[in-house]
């Protein structure tokens, strides 16, 4: 390193040899990862469900009845329990991770993950519950 | 220019969005999309109405669906981007996915605002 570069006005390109486009398929975790940027679709298709219902809502008793027997649709049915795995995939990869964007230090120390994980397992676990109370109350 | 300044803003957008869809939307759709549809719970359409009227619950809606299309068009977009590796179509994909989250987030509002 004692020699004195030569500047030169080409930049070198480094040789990188481009990934297949199915590099998600090569390991367990990758395709676990892809699975987790997936639920992105279902997240969008519940906010679609739901805009539904709530126009269907809205708009009276019998177009509500529509909606209620387009939901039991054996397709609608499928998309909706498959949804519903992927937003739970979603949550556990997401309180999992918590801990590691929350760097929470006390006395000097990081903060055990389960300090941080375990209070956002409970919230899900109250958020949860609230909202299923507010819909079956009536 | 631009979009370098707004970047820091659509990554706060995805954890407010990410959070939000992982406390809340299991519940929503293990109920709306199996419980009632299975017959397992039967909430009545007056009080699904009753509900859906009160001010609080439409402020939580319209937070939940919108942070939530901006969290999944976030996603969805460095889905495209990792995944399939389409960077040169970059422009369009940022067009479509943000996009369809504002589309999605007006419509949100305006279904909210004309309940009965």
């Amino acid at each position: 390193m004692s020699q004195t570069p030569i500047y030169t006005e080409y930049h070198p390109r480094w040789y990188r040899r481009r990934a297949s486009t199915y590099w998600w398929l090569r390991r367990p975790s990758y395709l676990a990862f892809i699975l987790r940027e997936l639920s992105s679709l279902f997240v969008t298709w519940f906010v679609v469900f739901t805009l539904l219902q709530i126009h269907a809502l809205s708009q009276g008793a019998d177009s509500y009845q529509r909606f209620q027997d387009w939901s039991r649709n054996s397709v609608v049915l499928t998309v909706n329990v498959v949804a519903l795995f992927f937003v739970i995939f979603h949550a556990i990869t997401w309180f999992r991770l918590a801990p590691q964007a929350m760097a929470v230090r006390w006395q000097g120390k990081r903060v055990p993950a389960a300090w941080i994980a375990g209070p956002n397992y409970a919230a899900w676990a109250l958020a949860s519950a609230l909202v299923a109370w507010v819909i079956l109350k009536g | 220019m631009a979009k370098k300044s707004l970047e820091p803003f659509l990554w706060t957008l995805f954890s407010a969005g990410g959070v939000l869809a992982a406390l809340l939307i299991p519940v929503h759709l293990l109920l709306f999309g199996l419980a009632v549809p299975l017959g397992w719970a039967n909430p009545s359409y007056e009080h699904l109405l009753a509900v859906l009227r009160h001010p609080l619950t439409r402020v939580y809606l319209v937070l939940l669906c919108t942070l939530a299309l901006f969290h999944g068009a976030h996603r969805f977009r460095y889905t495209l981007y990792d995944g399939l590796q389409i960077k040169h179509l970059n422009e369009v994909i940022n067009v479509l996915c943000y996009g369809s989250a504002i589309v999605g987030s007006v419509l949100t509002v305006y279904l909210l605002w004309q309940i009965p």
